[in-house]
């Protein structure tokens, strides 16, 4: 092609060395990585049947008692228990309880692990400046090119969903940790430092309580990307909503596309009431005291 | 009032930027702070500093924003490492602290007031005023007894439960205070503690710090950018300009002698009046047991018969018929301001008796005051006094 951009280096070369790399790495690591998430995905699989073997309306009491909780106020609560009984009434509880089960899973995996990195980046510049590219490139990489590798290992199923999906979602949570222990006024920090607090006391008592609510944002985000993954993660067997939709397409029913559609968007409206919620309070409760 | 040698601050320099050591050379060869700033980019922060604040005293660090005064206190409790010197308290070098003692040394032995309150908003006044307690490990109980004990002692009780938000700032500085008291430190550090504050607040503050400080006899080192407060509160006082000290001693010592032109100008426009304590004026006095004692003596000489009871006469003139004329002598208590003064001395044209500790101590005249109030103060030699 007269076009043609000048062939430089191998790209072949390099591709097929990458991919023999990690075929390696699959035949070596694959079984011990699969056995490594077994209790996961025993946790995952007995959260989704416990969820669907529960009483619809208890499920719904719980969600408008945690709305009570996190608002503290009638309104949201409404909006919360009529979107819940929304899902039943279109008839995609039980796909609405194994996606609440899976994205509750992920987002729980990613609060456990992005905490802990992202204070650990507000502490230390180097591992920050390293680390900002890498969370940029897993939010703006497309989501398909990560179930490539986790399929391989894992094979289709849902720990590849859940681990894709804690890859896309957990950059929120740890750049807003590092962001809110960041912000902390230093002058407080300095306080605690004059009376002698070590470096362990210094987060707990201080950097920690007052980066809350940012760090409560970071788990919003983190909680509606994981909503927004599970109709991709449903490709590769991750079953819940997100299978309805795909079913949809592939059998061209509208209906079942639509339907499995409006619930995706009602778990998302009822999971960013009660976290915003949370948020809200938090900030209004610091903004009152500080 | 005031004891042994509690701090020590011996040639403590400060410079910040990537290479301190080389940066501190060049000052010891004579770099002012603006070149330094231009050739390397350090910033001087401190050169040279020598100190000594007693036990029981409130030393005030005065200087203008970049002075580096509270550079200074942070040394103090090394919230700020010295690039070269030694800072000694109780005779031991805080420098040599490892991170355990010096985490010790910041619950037990020195804590701080900030400008800025610095409370924790997530905590109610109670904790707040407890917290150096609990991060120390100390019982949740004996930390609120203790707790509200400070809180009783600044006037906070029944705000307790509050939230440092709900307090005006004038409150949320006695948080502060009772904060730093509750460790019961022998060393109170307050970086501008009541700058933030508005003036009527600030006076109240000052005068409950007076009050405290009567009672608890702490080492406070005080930092401030106002020359009044300075005056009213310290003991001693050292002006600080661009890093380096340009005068210690005490308030009156500074009014009447400034070490250098800087100072001078500093305190020009000092309300003297208000500021110099009738003892620091006095002539110390010739007091005689009887009239016939002080006749070898010139000008006014106070006779006091050692039990009370007391008169001024002049020396030589008061004499007739053989009985000594002794007028009644108006007295005043050293620690009065001179503009206490100001109506006695307008009255009569003798001499004041000034009383310490209720006994005279010596005269004041209203030539010395009216040469205290001049603007350029002591800085000319005072001229040989008339008889």
């Amino acid at each position: 092609m007269a076009s043609g951009f000048p062939e430089l280096w191998d790209t072949r070369g390099f591709s097929r060395g990458l991919d023999a790399a990690f075929n390696g790495l699959v035949a070596t690591w694959g079984e011990t990585l699969e056995a490594l998430f077994m209790p996961v995905l025993r946790l995952l699989g007995l959260m989704e049947k416990g969820l669907q073997a529960l009483p619809w309306w208890l499920v719904a009491l719980a969600l408008a008692a945690l709305a009570w909780h996190a608002a503290r106020n009638w309104r949201t609560v409404a909006v919360v228990l009529a979107l819940t009984l929304a899902l039943g009434l279109i008839g995609v509880w039980d796909a609405a309880m194994a996606t609440i089960a899976l994205m509750l899973m992920a987002t729980a995996l990613s609060i456990l692990a992005g905490i802990p990195i992202g204070v650990l980046m507000s502490r230390v510049d180097r591992l920050r400046v390293a680390a900002l590219p890498v969370l940029d490139i897993m939010q703006t990489m497309p989501i398909f090119v990560y179930l490539i590798p986790f399929v391989m290992l894992f094979g289709p199923g849902k720990i590849p969903a859940l681990l894709a999906t804690i890859v896309f979602a957990i950059p929120p949570v740890i750049r807003l940790t590092d962001l809110g222990i960041r912000q902390v006024d230093p002058e407080i920090v300095e306080a605690s430092r004059a009376f002698g607090a070590s470096p362990g006391q210094q987060l707990w008592t201080v950097q920690v309580p007052l980066a809350l609510p940012a760090i409560m944002a970071g788990v919003n985000q983190t909680t509606m990307m994981a909503l927004s993954m599970v109709v991709i993660a449903s490709m590769i067997g991750a079953g819940g909503l997100g299978y309805q939709v795909l079913q949809g397409i592939q059998r061209l029913e509208v209906s079942r596309g639509l339907l499995a559609g409006l619930g995706i968007v009602f778990l998302a409206i009822i999971f960013d009431r009660i976290a915003q919620s949370y948020g809200r309070r938090m900030q209004k409760s610091l903004k009152l005291e500080s | 009032m005031a004891g042994g040698v509690k701090i020590r601050v011996e040639n403590v320099s400060k410079i910040f930027g990537a290479d301190p050591a080389a940066a501190l050379a060049r000052v010891w060869d004579g770099m002012g702070k603006t070149e330094l700033l231009e050739a390397t980019g350090h910033v001087l922060g401190l050169h040279e500093i020598n100190l000594d604040i007693r036990e029981g005293e409130t030393f005030v660090i005065m200087g203008l924003s970049g002075s580096g005064k509270s550079t200074l206190i942070r040394h103090f409790n090394r919230l700020i490492e010295p690039t070269a010197g030694r800072i000694l308290v109780d005779g031991e070098n805080v420098l040599g602290l490892g991170p355990a003692a010096l985490r010790a040394f910041r619950r037990h032995k020195a804590s701080m007031v900030f400008q800025r309150f610095a409370l924790l908003p997530h905590k109610t006044v109670l904790e707040n005023v407890i917290y150096g307690l609990i991060i120390d490990g100390a019982p949740r109980q004996e930390a609120r007894d203790r707790g509200m004990r400070q809180i009783e002692l600044v006037g906070l009780a029944g705000f307790e439960g509050r939230y440092p938000g709900q307090l005006s700032g004038g409150m949320q500085q006695r948080v502060g205070l009772a904060r730093a008291l509750a460790t019961d430190a022998e060393i109170l550090l307050m970086d501008e503690a009541f700058s933030a504050l508005d003036p009527l607040i600030r006076h109240d503050m000052q005068m409950q710090l007076r009050d405290i400080q009567s009672r608890l006899h702490k080492t406070i080192v005080f930092i401030t950018h106002d020359l009044d407060e300075a005056l009213l509160l310290g003991n001693h006082i050292a002006i600080l300009k661009d890093g380096r000290l340009r005068q210690v001693g005490t308030g009156a010592g500074i009014l009447m002698a400034p070490a250098d032109d800087y100072v001078a100008r500093f305190v020009r426009d000092v309300n003297r009046a208000r500021t110099v304590t009738c003892g620091a004026l006095a002539e110390p006095g010739p007091v005689f047991p009887s009239p016939q004692a002080a006749s070898g003596a010139s000008g006014w000489v106070i006779i006091s018969d050692g039990s009370g009871g007391h008169g001024l006469m002049r020396a030589g003139g008061g004499v007739r018929n053989g009985e000594a004329q002794l007028e009644d002598a108006v007295t005043i208590e050293a620690s009065a301001n001179v503009e206490e003064a100001f109506g006695a001395l307008a009255r009569r044209d003798r001499p004041l008796v000034v009383m310490a500790d209720g006994r005279p101590s010596g005269l004041l005249a209203w030539q010395s005051v009216l040469r205290a109030l001049q603007r350029d103060g002591g800085r000319h030699p005072a001229p040989e006094r008339d008889a």
